[in-house]
């Protein structure tokens, strides 16, 4: 909401000479947030004067159509000769008073104005269109003063066009609609400076007579709860709107239309009251308010035809609707350049209708804005008379003497509230008669004594405690003013919330984090410490990126959660693996250059839940029952936290130590137990077997088992998928589903023995097929409980084994808890573990 | 001098003449000298120490000698050939020391050759400040909550005081997740505030609630340089008997020195929330700012709107309770002087190893 000081000041009697700093400041302290402060008068600098156009000469011959003209600015330029200026607006004639801009000044935006040739021509100085003022959005034409203008050529435009002003642009929070009107801005500035508010409001208006002034009849009175309306007839359809009315108009960003327009929209802003002006002549027949129809057509002012609802309401005339309730008038009944009869309507909607045919239209208009916030429902009279009074005035017309007032308004219910509350509440000390006073300034009417809280179970949030309750109802204007939190709100906000004291409250004993917090830290730190960089990407995905990745029709990576309205149609879908995104990133990283990446990323993929429908509706009266959120709970997606690392270039680099070792499948199952290990599973839970798994290279893929269960896989992406993605050759990857792994158990210590091993390689001949993880395990069934460590130092096939078969040389640690072991006995083990492998697997020992 | 007068053959002992073993020490103690390394001095000591050597070849002769001429040539070859070992030994630790300084001057390497060998790693900035906010509120004995990115509507709205057609939900710029086929509404969002968790802590445990919720929300923004569609907020609950607002500036205030320095406060202005009431958005003095000490925007506060406490089961007679919640993201891109919120999102290897080491 743009206002001027200068018209706050009509209704509130400010301190003369505020600074600007601290009008800002005050606006800070009561809620309403200062988007800019603009003192215009600074804003243009140098001869910003009237001028009279004297001559008009068309140039032609250019790509549009340019003006030379001489304007008289009187002595204002030092010659008293008429100032030459080129022009490229239309809408002025000879005789015109226009703002001229003399060279030397500077416009908003430190737009500097000299004199200079252009269209072979010299210009000396602009004439200036709002928008070049910083005055508005208008940039339709330049500024033509109106004829009620007194000022003569020459003089300061500054007060003439409303630049010796300062103008607050605000933003109003959605609670409180009555800030979105100069009278509400100007109470709420009358409590921060505690000085005397003239409140339009209060301004007599003539009640509702017997006689309608126009036939109406209002079907749904919850809609619309009150419906005032008066004529005026003999209205002089060419009067203008007065430039002061204009100006304020513009400032607020609201275009000039016409004079009934126009007054329907300052009421608006002086009031917060919308209203809509009819032309009596092109309706026909009675008014009817009522919900809308299933399908019924209307065409609103903007030219857009609308199909209706049953949700909307609308006022019809014999020939249908003719207006958008609260939202938008129609072209069929709006005001025309011809209209002598003038109906104003001044109602009062249901704020959730309101707000519902907005966005079902998408219709977010000055009036929607404001019935959504809420509304004063008692100030409809006033407004219509502060509108009739401004048009006889302006153009010219009589008020009928009939004045419509159909009034459904249900009186307001008083809150109760204990007077001890905002004192336990905020923790501040407030005495009774302090929170009476408070609650008074703010307009509402407190009685004290009142015990309502029997009569009253629906209130929320009261706390019964000994001691005073007041009766509080608030102004008609609060529609925001329900429970005994808000009353709460308004004691601390004007008593100011700077005084609130700081404390800090005691927690019992925490329980530290959990322990699925604390693995993912050690997972996180762990890809860390190794050398992996963490990211976070966007979830977004596109739907081909299944195809890309090569997952299977059935794969249960295939349905994806989608978004109803996603940023971008490419990427209508939620990541159910979060390969995808991190590759994307990876590439990105390439793009910009880096060739050795290691990435990983620690987040949540989605499953929908198929089948699974909408949740049941919920009410927010009571708690739902842990059945009733358990029912609603199963609809939302699994949401699995998983960890996936990305690898390619170097993972060892070269340097002036050597070659560098290029990344691949091994480094991602390395990963992959590395994940495993920093999470807490102990290495023998943990199995690595082949598995050919999508996106990953079929001869190349791992998956991860704890306890028999797969948990993830690992290895090198397949190369259609990397050529699908255009990822560089042999890029290898890695993902887990943290979610899945069992708990960190309780990991009984191991022996350390003193005595001295004993070591011994042997070299296993064995078929190609057979896994080396499966000869580790052979050969530790078989060795006993003498061995310490199996560890595999060499892998070599070569002509001498034989086709398909491979030597896998393996050093055996054998160790005794009590003794040094003795040769025989470290043989003997040894003797034993090849046994097994030879008896499970056909391994011999190389050479034997 | 009584062997003066004892029958030898002068011819036979002339080794054993003190001339002759003063000169072999004297041969020997100069060779040892001209040893320029041990390799050089081990080999001399063969010649002069060995059974080839003079003093050994001396030793043999004594046997020749009448016997009471033997004790005093022996005495003579001893000194000799101890005055020779000295020698050695002394020169041994001469050459042994100077080959050791050798050694380390040619063993010298450049020690500022880089050495880059293993890359470093690191983890995103924003997750370093999402762990060090809730270590801190860890550490004042609250929990860390967590809840999903995709919720329910009721939960992300209602429950919330945040009605259908409230002109505070329009604001929120929702992702809505799309219906099944056939279905109006899927009644599902991505949540736009972690305040979710509030909903589903407050369903799930009794009070005392003293949580933190660090956590990745969504809102329908394009994305620019101040503007991300996914972002992170931490949001503090406190449900308990007799919270007050001014429990909540307490906490405010120890997480603004936390976060920006012992001389971070916080000011409060007035504002509204649907979920809390009072309401407030409250700014930081941050005095390390890069542009200058100032006031900084950090967040909305206020205390639990009853309304919500009801819809969650607690009940607002006996319990009251505060709520926070900051951007993530902006305070880092406040305390680094981060301009770009993409750089957060990019995920340029560059910038998680400037920011995402260290605590």
């Amino acid at each position: 909401m743009r206002v001027s000081v200068s018209w706050l000041r009509e209704y509130v009697d400010l301190p003369a000479d505020l600074p600007t700093g601290d009008l800002e400041q005050a606006l800070v302290d009561l809620g309403i947030e200062v988007e800019s402060v603009v003192d215009l008068a600074e804003s243009v600098t140098g001869q910003l004067v009237v001028g009279e156009v004297r001559e008009i000469e068309e140039l032609t011959g250019f790509k549009k159509p340019i003006r030379f003209c001489r304007v008289d600015v009187g002595a204002a330029n030092g010659t008293g000769e008429p100032q030459e200026i080129v022009c490229g607006a239309r809408n002025f004639a000879p005789g015109d008073r226009v703002v001229v801009i003399l060279p030397g000044g500077v416009l908003p935006g430190g737009f500097a104005i000299g004199a200079r040739k252009t269209y072979g021509h010299n210009s000396a100085g602009m004439i200036c269109s709002a928008k070049e003022l910083g005055l508005g959005d208008d940039h339709s034409g330049i500024i033509v003063l109106g004829s009620d203008v007194t000022a003569k050529p020459g003089d300061d435009a500054r007060p003439v066009v409303g630049l010796d002003d300062v103008v607050l642009d605000l933003e109003i929070t959605p609670d409180r609609g009555y800030a979105l009107s100069l009278r509400g801005l100007a109470r709420e500035l009358s409590h921060a400076f505690d000085v005397p508010l003239r409140d339009p409001a209060l301004a007599p208006a003539p009640v509702g007579t017997e006689t309608p002034a126009y036939p109406v009849e209002v079907r749904d009175t919850v809609g619309c709860d009150r419906f005032t309306a008066r004529l005026v007839r003999g209205v002089d359809p060419t009067a203008p709107t007065p430039s002061w009315m204009q100006q304020r108009l513009v400032t607020a960003g609201i275009r000039s239309i016409s004079l009934p327009v126009d007054i329907t929209n300052y009421v608006m802003l002086e009031l917060g009251q919308p209203m809509h002006a009819f032309d009596a002549d092109r309706i026909a027949g009675p008014l009817v308010v009522r919900r809308a129809e299933a399908g019924e057509k209307l065409t609103t002012l903007d030219g857009v035809n609308r199909v209706l609802t049953a949700d909307d309401m609308v006022i019809c005339d014999d020939s249908g609707p003719i207006s958008l309730a609260a939202v938008m008038g129609g072209e069929t009944s709006e005001v025309v350049a011809g209209t002598t009869t003038v109906l104003f309507e001044a109602a009062h909607w249901d704020p959730a209708m309101v707000g519902r045919t907005a966005r079902r239209h998408k219709l977010f208009s000055e009036a929607a804005k404001r019935w959504e916030r809420g509304v004063d429902p008692a100030v409809a009279l006033v407004a219509l008379e502060r509108a009739v009074r401004l048009l006889t005035e302006h153009g010219g017309g009589t008020p009928g003497a009939e004045i419509l007032d159909i009034d459904h308004v249900r009186p307001r219910t008083p809150i109760s509230l204990p007077a001890d509350l905002p004192t336990r509440r905020v923790g501040v000390e407030y005495p009774p008669a302090r929170v009476v006073a408070l609650l008074e300034r703010v307009g509402c009417t407190v009685a004290q004594g009142a015990d309502r809280l029997s009569e009253d179970p629906g209130a929320v949030g009261v706390a019964s405690g000994v001691g005073t309750v007041l009766s509080v109802t608030p102004p008609t204007w609060r529609p925001d003013l329900t429970d005994p939190a808000d009353l709460v709100e308004e004691v601390v906000r004007l008593d100011g919330y700077d005084k609130v004291p700081s404390v800090l409250p005691t927690a019992p004993p925490g329980r530290g984090l959990t322990p699925r917090q604390r693995r993912r830290r050690a997972v996180a730190n762990s890809l860390a410490e190794r050398g992996y960089v963490e990211v976070l990407a966007h979830p977004f995905v596109s739907p081909e990126l299944a195809d890309q990745l090569g997952l299977p029709a059935d794969d249960p990576r295939r349905p994806a959660v989608g978004l109803a309205n996603p940023l971008s149609e490419e990427e209508p879908l939620l990541r159910t693996t979060l390969l995808g995104p991190l590759l994307g990133i990876l590439k990105r990283n390439l793009g910009r250059g880096h060739r050795d990446l290691a990435l990983y990323e620690i987040g949540a993929v989605f499953h929908p839940r198929v089948g699974a429908g909408s949740p049941p509706a919920m009410g927010v009266d009571r708690r739902p029952t842990d059945e009733e959120f358990a029912a609603a709970d199963a609809v939302v997606p699994a949401q699995p936290v998983h960890v996936a690392v990305v690898l390619t270039g170097d993972i060892d680099p070269a340097g002036w130590w050597g070659p560098g070792r290029p990344a691949g499948w091994a480094d991602a199952i390395e990963a992959a137990r590395d994940v495993l290990a920093a999470a807490g599973i102990p290495d023998e839970r943990v199995e690595v077997r082949a598995a050919e798994y999508a996106p990953w290279h079929p001869g190349r893929c791992a998956e991860l088992r704890v306890d028999g269960s797969v948990v993830g896989h690992a290895g090198e992406l397949h190369p259609v998928v990397v050529a699908a993605l255009e990822l560089p050759r042999r890029t290898s990857a890695m993902e887990l589903n943290l979610d899945t792994l069992p708990p960190t158990p309780v990991t009984p210590a191991p022996t350390v023995s003193g005595f001295p091993p004993a070591l011994i390689d042997v070299a296993l001949v064995v078929d190609d097929s057979v896994p080396a993880e499966q000869v580790r395990r052979a050969l530790e069934a078989g060795a006993g409980e003498l061995l310490e460590d199996v560890r595999l130092f060499d892998v070599y096939s070569g002509a001498q084994l034989g086709e398909g078969r491979r030597s896998l040389a393996y050093k055996l640690t054998f160790r005794a808890p009590d003794r040094t072991l003795t040769v025989e006995e470290a043989v003997a083990a040894r003797d034993a573990a090849v046994a097994v492998a030879a008896e499970r697997l056909g391994a011999t020992l190389r050479g034997a | 001098m009584s062997y003066r007068n004892d029958p030898y053959d002068p011819k036979q002992v002339a080794l054993l003449d003190p001339a002759a073993l003063a000169e072999a020490v004297a041969d020997a103690t100069k060779a040892f000298e001209a040893a320029a390394d041990p390799d050089a001095l081990t080999a001399l000591r063969s010649v002069h120490l060995g059974d080839r050597s003079p003093v050994s070849l001396a030793r043999r002769e004594i046997g020749a000698l009448p016997p009471a001429a033997k004790s005093d040539a022996g005495k003579r070859v001893n000194e000799a050939r101890r005055a020779i070992e000295s020698a050695y030994a002394e020169r041994a630790e001469v050459v042994e020391r100077e080959q050791a300084e050798r050694v380390l001057v040619e063993e010298r390497v450049d020690v500022t050759l880089p050495y880059d060998r293993r890359p470093r790693g690191a983890r995103h900035p924003l997750s370093v400040l999402m762990e060090s906010i809730s270590d801190l509120f860890v550490g004042m004995g609250y929990e860390v909550a967590e809840g999903p990115e995709v919720d329910l509507e009721w939960v992300n709205f209602d429950a919330l005081n945040i009605p259908a057609d409230h002109p505070a939900r329009g604001l929120m710029d929702t992702f809505h997740i799309a219906p099944a086929a056939g279905s109006a509404g899927s009644g599902l969002v991505l949540r736009t505030h972690t305040s979710t968790v509030q909903t589903r802590t407050m369903l799930s445990r009794k009070p005392p609630i003293y949580v933190i919720v660090p956590g990745r929300v969504y809102r329908t923004d394009e994305i620019d340089a101040t503007h991300s569609p996914v972002f992170h907020q931490a949001e503090g609950l406190v449900v308990d008997k007799g919270i007050t607002m001014a429990h909540l500036r307490g906490t405010l205030d120890h997480f603004a020195r936390a976060m920006f320095g012992p001389e971070a406060k916080t000011r409060w202005r007035p504002h509204y929330f649907p979920f809390t009431e009072p309401s407030a958005e409250f700014d930081v003095w941050f005095p390390e700012h890069r542009d200058g000490p100032q006031w900084v925007e950090w967040g909305g506060c206020g205390m639990v709107n009853p309304r919500v406490l009801r819809a969650c089961g607690v009940d607002p007679e006996v319990y009251s309770g505060f709520a926070f919640g900051m951007g993530i993201d902006r305070t880092l891109m406040v305390r680094h002087g981060v301009s770009d919120i993409r750089h957060l999102f990019e995920g340029d290897v560059r910038f998680s190893r400037a920011l995402g080491t260290g605590a």
